[in-house]
């Protein structure tokens, strides 16, 4: 227990006395997180309606200027709609019209609904069509994108502070210093991982309520159930930092690979930009990605106040896939 | 005195490389042992696999007649011929970080006095000079109270003040009755140290005795010099001969030798007596110098 704290002690002055690292883990998010909320805020077009049918003729409203039309099939408006409704209620879309039905939807906590309701009103070809209503609060790009700059984030952390770092103490004779004491692998790992579990907690949590400060971020669910999420994120991520870290001598290697495993995953796991129009394998693939899990958990339970319940089977994944990369790990370790 | 280390039959091959080529040693409880080679002789595969780091190809090797094991981690005190230390962390705080590591570690003060040290405690690792890095590796050698110590090559690259120094922190830990197994290339300090030497080259032992014993052994006399201008072209007085600018005589009795010269009328103004030491010895026994 004395030889645990003292390596984890050890371990986290390292980290924490590196000042180049140390700030690099804070800054690099928070300058994202700013970063994309200040790209995003502005917005080009003035409305974006989604449409099924064709508009009546001499219709007005569809010459309303900067406006973006985007036809869905009408063939599908069964199936599809309930979704294209949900994009208007998260305020992605500002308004849905079914020419064919004769009736449109507005979200009445937008900002637009009340100016878009009189145009319909003003407009002959329209003016007998339905009104119906969703309500929704409005979900900035920086609400949705904060779960992945963490989690990004998290991921990196993990790979460089663990991964990385294991690698380099093999290479430059730590590990073979360690080994010719009564420590034990398990115990020198384990000692790394906890230090690391700390660290990107506190720096996750750091920068998440230093930027909530000012951003104000839509937490519908419980904070509690978030914390549980990132806590099993970190884990698969040190876990499997440590399955990657078990054999490599070479830090140039180490970094290539290092590479190989991050870059798809950011791509993959729509940390940036959903991938809900992605063909299928892409889904696939990213589904078996701890990060896509991480975010889409910790999405669901900001944007729509998802219970435990809900988000459970991405929980059960990150288990599992810690359990995997360690059991990975403690077979493959070598010390020299 | 009781064995404390031994082994029988040691071998360690790369491939075509017979780094450690069939190795006995029986160490002493309480002695030290110096083990002698040129570079690439095996000193540092040898130790490390009575270290228990390198896992040996052929052999076996005992601890107090038991095989390696977790108990003998406790014992061995090891100080590595090249070793990283953790960084961003100071030299305090890694003696305390190491002696965690031991059910029955040294008391941190005393480590310090026997080390030397008190002016550096607070120094991050990577900020020490060659010396200080030395003492540091030391000091976590011994923090566990060790009853075998392995140096390998523990002063090279150091000011001969510096070995000096050294040296005296090696003789203050030995009145603890530690074993000590060290490589060298310094002669010096091997005669300075170790009850013992081994000499080694191409994986094998070649000789192992005490210092004087080995020299006695191998050696009678000294070699007595002169200018070759004293000495006339045909004359040979004690039996010598020229070699290059001097006139040798391998003496076994210095007196006469110099009773010979002197009836010569030869004028001793510029001789020299070289007593044979390790460093011929070792020429001798490897055909090659100590630090090639
Ligand atoms: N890991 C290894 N793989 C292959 N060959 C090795 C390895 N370690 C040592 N050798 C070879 O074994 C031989 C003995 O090496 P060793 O390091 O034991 O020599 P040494 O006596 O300690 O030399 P030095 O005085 O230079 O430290 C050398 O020829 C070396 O190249
Ligand atoms: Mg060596």
């Amino acid at each position: 227990m004395k030889q645990f704290s003292a390596m984890v002690y050890a371990r986290t002055m390292e980290f924490v006395r590196d000042r180049g690292t140390f700030f690099w883990n804070l800054l690099f998010p928070v300058v994202l997180v700013f970063g994309f909320a200040f790209a995003f805020s502005g917005n080009a077009t003035l409305f974006k309606i989604g449409t099924y049918g064709i508009a009546p003729t001499g219709s007005d409203f569809t010459r309303i200027e900067q406006s973006q039309f985007i036809p869905y099939d009408a063939a599908k408006a069964g199936e599809e709609q309930g979704k294209v409704i949900d994009r208007l209620r998260r305020h992605e879309l500002d308004m849905v019209i079914d020419y064919d039905a004769g009736a449109y939807w507005i979200n009445e906590k937008g900002r637009n609904a009340s100016l878009l309701r009189r145009l319909v009103h003003v407009d002959p070809a329209m003016a007998s069509f339905t009104e119906r209503r969703v309500s929704g609060d409005p979900i900035r790009y920086v609400d949705w994108f904060v779960p992945g700059v963490i989690g990004m984030n998290m991921l990196f952390s993990c790979l460089s502070g663990v991964g990385f770092v294991i690698v380099r103490y093999r290479k430059n004779g730590v590990l073979k210093r360690l080994r010719a004491t009564p420590v034990s692998a398990l115990s020198f790992v384990s000692a790394q991982a906890l230090s690391r579990f700390l660290i990107v907690m506190v720096t996750s949590a750091f920068v998440f309520l230093g930027t909530n400060f000012f951003l104000h971020f839509m937490m519908k669910g419980s904070w509690l159930d978030l914390l549980l999420v990132m806590s099993l994120g970190i884990l698969s991520m040190i876990s499997l930092g440590l399955a990657f870290a078990s054999r490599f001598k070479s830090e140039e290697l180490a970094g290539g690979i290092m590479n190989l495993i991050t870059m798809p995953m950011l791509g993959l796991s729509g940390v940036f930009f959903p991938l809900e129009g992605a063909p299928k394998w892409i889904g696939l693939a990213a589904d078996a990605l701890p990060l896509t899990h991480v975010t889409k958990a910790a999405r669901d339970i900001m944007l729509e106040g998802s219970s435990l319940v809900a988000v459970a089977p991405h929980l059960l994944f990150l288990l599992a896939f810690s359990a995997l990369s360690l059991v990975v790990a403690s077979l493959l370790f070598r010390w020299d | 005195m009781p064995t404390i280390l031994e082994c029988r039959g040691l071998r360690k091959h790369y491939g075509d490389v017979h780094a450690v080529d069939g190795l006995d040693l029986v160490v002493q409880e309480g002695s030290c042992l110096g083990i002698l080679g040129p570079n690439g002789a095996g000193k540092t595969t040898t130790i490390e696999m009575l270290e228990g780091i390198t896992p040996p190809t052929e052999g076996n090797i005992l601890f107090r007649g038991r095989p390696l094991d977790r108990a003998f981690k406790e014992k061995v005190g090891i100080q590595f011929q090249s070793t990283a230390l953790p960084e961003f962390i100071t030299v305090k705080e890694t003696l305390r970080l190491f002696s965690s590591f031991y059910r029955e570690a040294r008391d941190f003060d005393e480590v310090v006095r026997l080390c030397s040290l008190d002016d550096i405690l607070e120094r991050d690792n990577r900020k020490l000079s060659g010396g200080q890095r030395q003492r540091m590796l030391l000091a976590l050698a011994i923090v566990s109270k060790p009853d075998i110590l392995f140096l390998d090559e523990p002063t090279t690259g150091l000011d001969p003040q510096a070995r000096r120094n050294f040296w005296e922190l090696i003789r203050g830990i030995r009145k603890e009755n530690v074993t000590v197994l060290l490589t060298t290339h310094y002669m010096d300090e091997a005669s300075e140290l170790c009850d013992e030497i081994a000499i080694m080259d191409r994986g094998k032992i070649l000789e192992r005795d005490k210092p004087a014993r080995l020299l006695a052994h191998h050696f009678s006399g000294a070699l007595v010099r002169v200018p070759s201008a004293c000495v006339d072209g045909d004359r040979a007085p004690g039996g010598g001969s020229h070699q290059g600018d001097s006139y040798e005589i391998q003496s076994e009795n210095l007196d006469q030798t110099m009773r010979e010269l002197l009836a010569e009328g030869i004028n001793l103004e510029g001789l020299s007596i070289h007593k044979p030491d390790l460093e011929d010895l070792f020429i001798k026994l490897t055909g090659s110098s100590l630090r090639a």
